[in-house]
This record gives C-alpha cells, sequence and structure tokens, in this order.
C-alpha cells in the first residue's frame, strides 16, 4: 500500500462486545492524513470504545484497525509511539504543576531533550499558561487543564491524535479556543479524530462520522450531510394546531418525516413524490389554518434527528 | 526497559508522594511511633509486681522475710494486710496479684524443726505472668534458705553437707541480662517495615484507576516493567530509609546489642523490603479501590508478621502444623535473620536457610507483581 494514500487511521468490521452487550458493531471507517474527523453521536452510542480500540487500551472482539500503519492487536507499541490521546475523564496529574507534568509526559515519550524545551514551551503557550508554570494543575480552570492535556499529548509530535469529548464541561469561549488549536494542528499534517456531542462542534470538522448503538450510520463532510443526509427535501411549515398538522402529514404519500420544530413545522419531503404543492391540501383536509412553507437549509442536527430515528426505524421493522 | 522513561515514572512517583500529607505521616511519622509503642510497650518482663503482704508474726525473721522480697525490684509491696479477707479483697480489687503470708508461728517453727513454711496466693487470671511472679517468689526463697543455712550451720558449728554443694549455675548467651527487649526490637523492623512498604505501594496503582490518570498512563509508550520499577523505586528509598532509622534508635536508643554484620543486614533489609514492595504492588494492580488494597495489604502484611513471624510468639512453641505454615510465612525468615545478626553476630553461614527463604520469595513476588500490570482496560 503506498504510505502517502494509505489512511492514517483505518477500521475494518471493527468490532468490540463485553459479554451479550454489543458496544462497536462492524465499524468501517478511514481517515485520511490531516482530516479533522468528527465523532458524532449520542451517549452510549460506542465512541469512546471505539476510540480506546484505536489507542490499543482495548482488544476488538472482531475485526482489525490500523493506526499511523501499525495494527492496533499486534503492533500496538508502535501505535502508541504514535498516537495523542486524551480520554473523556480528566486524566493529568492534579498533585502536580503544569511544569512537572510536562516534564513527566516529555520524559515518557521521550521527547528529545534538545528539542524538549522547545516543546514544553510551545505546549505552555498553546495552553495560556505562560507564567502559571508552577502550579498546581488540580487549580487550573476547566478550558486551561483541558488545553494543558492537548499539550502534553501532542508533546512528541504523533501524528494521530484521538479527543474524547475534549470539551466537555467547558465553556464556549474556552471550547472555541480548543478547536481553533485542533486546526492549527490539523493544518501542519496531524489525523484528528474527535468525539463530541455538540451538535455545534460538528460544523468544526472536515468530515463527520455519525455513530449510534455501536453502528456507523453516516460519514460525510457537514456540506454533504446536510444536502443528503435527509434523502429528501426539508421544507418549514407555519400552521396550527400542530398537532393534526402532523397527524395530516406523517405517513402522507411523498412525506418522509414531520416533525414539530419550535412553534412550526418540519417536513421531509421524498425528491420523488408531489413536493410542496401537495401539502396545502392535506392540511385544509384536516381543517389546519395558515399554512406559510418555505424550503429551508436542514441543520446537521436536523440531519442527526433523522438518522438516528431512521436507524432506530430500520432495527425496530426488522 | 528505558531509562529516561524509568526516571521519569519514578520522578513523579516521588513528587506525589512528597505532596501527600497521607503518605509522608506513614513513611516518616509511623514507624518512629511504632518503635517507641513496640519497643517501650512491648516487654514480656515482669517486674514491680503488685504484691500484699500479711505478716502475722511481724518478728525479726518475718521483716528480713519483707525486705528481701523488695529489694530485687521484682515485687512492690502495696499493701500490708491484717486478715485472709482482705487479701482476697485486695485481688478482687486488682490491687495486687500475689499475696504473701507469714505464719504467726514462722520463726518458732524455723528454730525448732528447721524448717517454716510461707504462703503464697496468686491471682492466677493470667497464668503467664503468675508463672514469672512464681519464679521470682521461689527465687528470694531460695535466696533465704541458703542464708539461713549458713547461719544454722556456723551456729552450730558444723558443715551443712559432708559431701559439699551441688551447684547448678545458668550461663545465659546471646540475651545476657536476659531483657525481653532485645529479643522484640530486631522484630519491630520488620512490622514496620511490612507495615509502611505495604501500606504505601498498595496505593500506588489503584489511586491513577481511581484518579483517572491509569488511561492516559496505558496509551503512552511505558511498559509495565518500567510502571513497576519506576513506582516502587521511590517506595524502596523510603523502606530502607525508614529501616535505617528504625535500626539506629533500636541500637543507639534502646541499647539492643548488634554483634553482626552491617552490609549483611542491609542486605537482607533490602530483600525483605523487595518482598513487601511486590506484595503491595501486586494488591494494588489487582485491586482499584484504594480502600479495598489498603485493607488486603494490612492483612496479608501485618497478621503474619506479627503472629507467625515468631516475632513475639517462638515458632517452636507453636503446634507442628502452625510450625510448618510459618515456612510460608515470609517474615519469620527475616525475623530469624535481624534476631541473628543482632544477638549473636550471625553471619552468611549460619543464616544461609533464611536468607536463601528470602531470596527465593523475593524473586517469586516481583516476578508474579511483573506480570500482573496489564496496560489494557479489558
Amino acid at each position: 500500500m503506498n504510505p502517502a494514500t494509505e489512511p492514517a487511521v483505518a477500521a475494518r468490521g471493527l468490532s468490540k462486545r463485553f459479554g451479550a452487550f454489543v458496544a462497536v458493531d462492524h465499524l468501517d471507517l478511514a481517515i485520511g492524513r490531516g482530516e479533522v474527523m468528527g465523532f458524532i453521536g449520542p451517549n452510549g452510542a460506542g465512541k469512546s470504545t471505539t476510540i480506546r480500540m484505536f489507542c490499543g487500551l482495548l482488544a476488538p472482539s472482531a475485526g482489525s484497525a490500523s493506526v499511523a500503519g501499525f495494527d492496533v492487536g499486534t503492533q500496538s507499541q508502535r501505535v502508541r509511539e504514535h498516537i495523542g490521546y486524551m480520554s473523556q475523564k480528566f486524566s493529568l496529574y492534579g498533585d502536580l504543576t503544569v511544569r512537572e507534568n510536562l516534564r513527566f509526559f516529555g520524559g515518557i515519550y521521550r521527547v528529545p531533550s534538545r528539542e524538549f524545551a522547545e516543546r514544553t514551551a510551545f505546549a505552555m503557550r498553546m495552553a495560556g499558561l505562560e507564567g502559571r508554570e508552577d502550579a498546581l494543575v488540580a487549580t487550573l480552570a476547566g478550558g486551561w487543564k483541558q488545553r494543558l492535556a492537548l499539550g502534553c499529548a501532542i508533546l512528541h509530535r504523533p501524528p494521530v491524535l484521538f479527543l474524547d469529548e475534549p470539551t466537555s464541561g467547558v465553556e464556549p469561549q474556552a471550547r472555541r479556543q480548543f478547536w481553533d488549536l485542533i486546526h492549527e494542528l490539523a493544518a501542519d499534517g496531524v489525523t484528528i479524530l474527535v468525539s463530541t456531542h455538540y451538535m455545534d462542534e460538528a460544523e468544526y470538522c472536515n468530515r463527520i462520522a455519525l455513530i449510534d448503538r455501536g453502528r456507523l450510520i453516516a460519514v460525510g463532510s457537514p456540506t454533504e450531510l446536510r444536502a443528503h443526509g435527509l434523502g429528501g427535501e426539508l421544507v418549514e411549515v407555519a400552521c396550527e394546531p400542530l398537532g393534526a398538522a402532523i397527524k395530516a402529514l406523517a405517513g402522507a404519500p411523498g412525506v418522509i418525516d414531520a416533525a414539530i420544530f419550535g412553534d412550526r413545522l418540519h417536513v421531509v419531503l421524498a425528491a420523488d413524490g408531489p413536493g410542496i404543492g401537495g401539502l396545502p391540501g392535506l392540511l385544509q383536509a384536516r381543517g389546519v389554518r395558515g399554512g406559510a412553507i418555505r424550503s429551508v437549509a436542514p441543520s446537521l442536527e436536523d440531519v442527526f434527528v433523522r438518522l438516528v430515528s431512521r436507524g432506530a426505524d430500520a432495527r425496530g421493522a426488522a | 526497559m528505558n531509562g529516561r522513561r524509568l526516571l521519569a515514572m519514578a520522578y513523579k512517583e516521588a513528587l506525589q508522594i512528597w505532596r501527600d500529607p497521607r503518605s509522608l505521616a506513614i513513611a516518616l511519622i509511623m514507624p518512629l511511633m511504632q518503635m517507641g509503642l513496640l519497643g517501650y510497650g512491648v516487654s514480656l518482663d515482669i517486674k514491680h509486681v503488685p504484691l500484699c503482704l500479711y505478716d502475722q508474726e511481724n518478728s525479726q525473721q518475718s521483716r528480713a522475710i519483707d525486705s528481701r522480697l523488695v529489694a530485687g525490684g521484682w515485687f512492690t509491696v502495696v499493701a500490708r494486710l491484717d486478715s485472709q479477707a482482705a487479701i482476697r479483697g485486695a485481688m478482687d480489687r486488682g490491687e495486687c496479684i500475689a499475696a504473701v503470708v507469714i505464719p504467726v508461728d514462722f520463726s518458732r517453727k524455723l528454730a525448732t524443726t528447721g524448717t517454716a513454711s510461707l504462703q503464697a496466693v496468686f491471682d492466677a487470671t493470667d497464668v503467664n505472668t503468675t508463672n514469672i511472679a512464681l519464679g521470682y517468689l521461689q527465687g528470694v526463697v531460695a535466696e533465704l534458705n541458703a542464708r539461713l543455712e549458713s547461719q544454722w550451720a556456723a551456729a552450730h558449728g558444723t558443715r551443712v553437707s559432708l559431701l559439699g554443694e551441688v551447684d547448678a549455675r545458668a550461663s545465659t548467651w546471646f540475651n545476657e541480662t536476659l531483657d525481653s527487649r532485645n529479643f522484640i526490637i530486631p522484630g519491630v523492623v520488620a512490622v514496620i517495615l511490612a507495615l509502611v512498604g505495604a501500606q504505601l505501594t498498595s496505593l500506588t496503582v489503584s489511586r491513577e484507576w481511581e484518579r483517572g490518570t491509569m488511561e492516559q498512563l496505558i496509551s503512552t509508550p511505558v511498559s509495565a516493567l518500567e510502571v513497576m520499577l519506576g513506582k516502587l523505586i521511590p517506595y524502596f528509598v523510603i523502606g530502607m530509609v525508614d529501616a535505617a532509622m528504625c535500626l539506629s534508635l533500636a541500637v543507639f536508643w534502646f541499647d539492643v546489642p548488634f554483634r553482626g554484620d552491617l552490609a549483611l543486614l542491609l542486605a537482607s533489609t533490602a530483600l525483605f523490603s523487595l518482598v513487601i514492595l511486590g506484595i503491595g504492588y501486586l494488591i494494588s494492580v489487582r485491586i482499584r479501590s484504594q480502600l479495598g488494597a489498603s485493607q488486603v495489604a494490612l492483612l496479608v502484611t501485618m497478621l503474619p508478621t506479627t503472629l507467625l513471624s515468631g516475632y513475639t510468639f517462638p515458632i517452636d512453641q507453636m503446634p507442628a502444623p502452625i510450625q510448618a505454615l510459618t515456612l510460608i510465612v515470609y517474615p519469620r525468615y527475616f525475623v530469624t535473620i535481624l534476631r541473628g545478626i543482632f544477638l549473636k553476630g550471625s553471619g552468611v553461614v549460619d543464616l544461609w536457610p533464611s536468607l536463601a527463604g528470602l531470596a527465593i520469595f523475593a524473586l517469586l513476588i516481583v516476578w508474579f507483581a511483573a506480570r500482573a500490570f496489564r496496560k489494557s482496560l479489558d
């Protein structure tokens, strides 16, 4: 395989069972070099389990995965030398100072001593912790802790970074700064898989992998997902009463989905159905007043809700 | 195995110990407390046994007995009573554990028949103490007899025995003053090392699991062996410092005679530390809660060290099955070595079975400990 085109992270039929519970179910995924891949899904969808398998912390029950060209099952030591990892729970040593934590991870990753000063200075600057080198890490606020954890994870310039919900519990301003850092790293060619449950953060990713109940249900750029993820056209219907309107539209020909969205309805129409023109008739038949209908661009949230519920329907039908 | 990573681990662990008041207290204050408590508190000698005297005669002869009883420091006369009933009362109240009654006709009988009896009463609820007090009293009486015989002989101008006297003399070696402290204190060092070493190390891995730092650590290239050695190096240093502290106290404060080879002492202490730290680390790897780890550590180190090592209870006095059991109680080897070096000045030639036993344990435990830790969340 050509190293230049080989994906930085690849999973083939990757599965993990805990007893009878299937946490990750035949996951296939390829992340290109320098790509920022968002890993999105509800709690318990299998995001952390997948990341832990990529890091060699959990052994796959079936399937395989490679990271930076090394197999996670048979070459986990080589994998560990080429990755940076931030676990979901904050995991630096709170009873050590900023400098001591950096020195520890620098030693563990064997950062060459001639580079060490420069690397730690970079990490400190990146975390915005210059001048607080001797503060105990436990005393830092959330955003600084997270940036320092990122700094520790990239001391050895790993080509691949796994960040498991790095921004959870961090205030919005600090979250924004954190994403700026992620993009700076990606610009340097670092491949990054970052999980989050903040929908707005999904927009910052080059591509998104949506995972639900252990299964990968969609992969694509935010633009692609918005355009095609719904499987139809999204229209907004302003009318009342909303309950009667839903009854009128649900299951009608050409209507894929209808859901209340604030004080309006969001309706997904099949491309091969009657389209917008068919809606007023359906609504009036049920005595629904109003009916200002317009086509809207779907948000990623619309797409995710739709994809997750479609996945649930498919399982229910099976 | 990489020196740089090992050093980073050891330095980090040392910093964490230094910043944790509880660890510091266990490492530095507990050994001193234990040494004081066990050094002063645990003694199998009994001095100043509280004694009541009921002198019915109150003669010159009986007052001589009175003064002999207290002369050696073995007894303290706490009360002089005037009835049998008062003796019972004093014992019931716990004021004395022994009473001596000098009969009203003691001097007269002695003068006329050459023999007279004393009555001694003991509170035998504590059999051990009673036996020791009885021994002291017999000593006093024997001495009295010897004096009376020579007086009698001098008065009558004859020798007591034409054949001469057979004199049995006990000669005590190695602990000439028969001070049980000399016997116990070398063992205290083993108890302290077991307690401190296992308590500290039993938390070192479980703490990282509880705080969530372990997941980060095992995602790095650090090897399981580097984690173990890096974590144990600071505790090994603490163990050796504690041992040096306790051994110095034993020699310079408690005046326990030291007759052996210091190098052999340090080498065997290092072996014992390895066993203890290995056990603590094994527990820490297996039990992921700090509380549970600490409890188990106490159970598997303190109990065998205090009860089955021969530290207070002599192994050759135990029933045969228990004696056999002590062969797998690792502290017995170290206690034997310590006593040998301290009191007898024994060398490798004399102590090799115990040294070998300890070395085998150290190898086994460290081998198991090195294999126990897996860099995995499975």
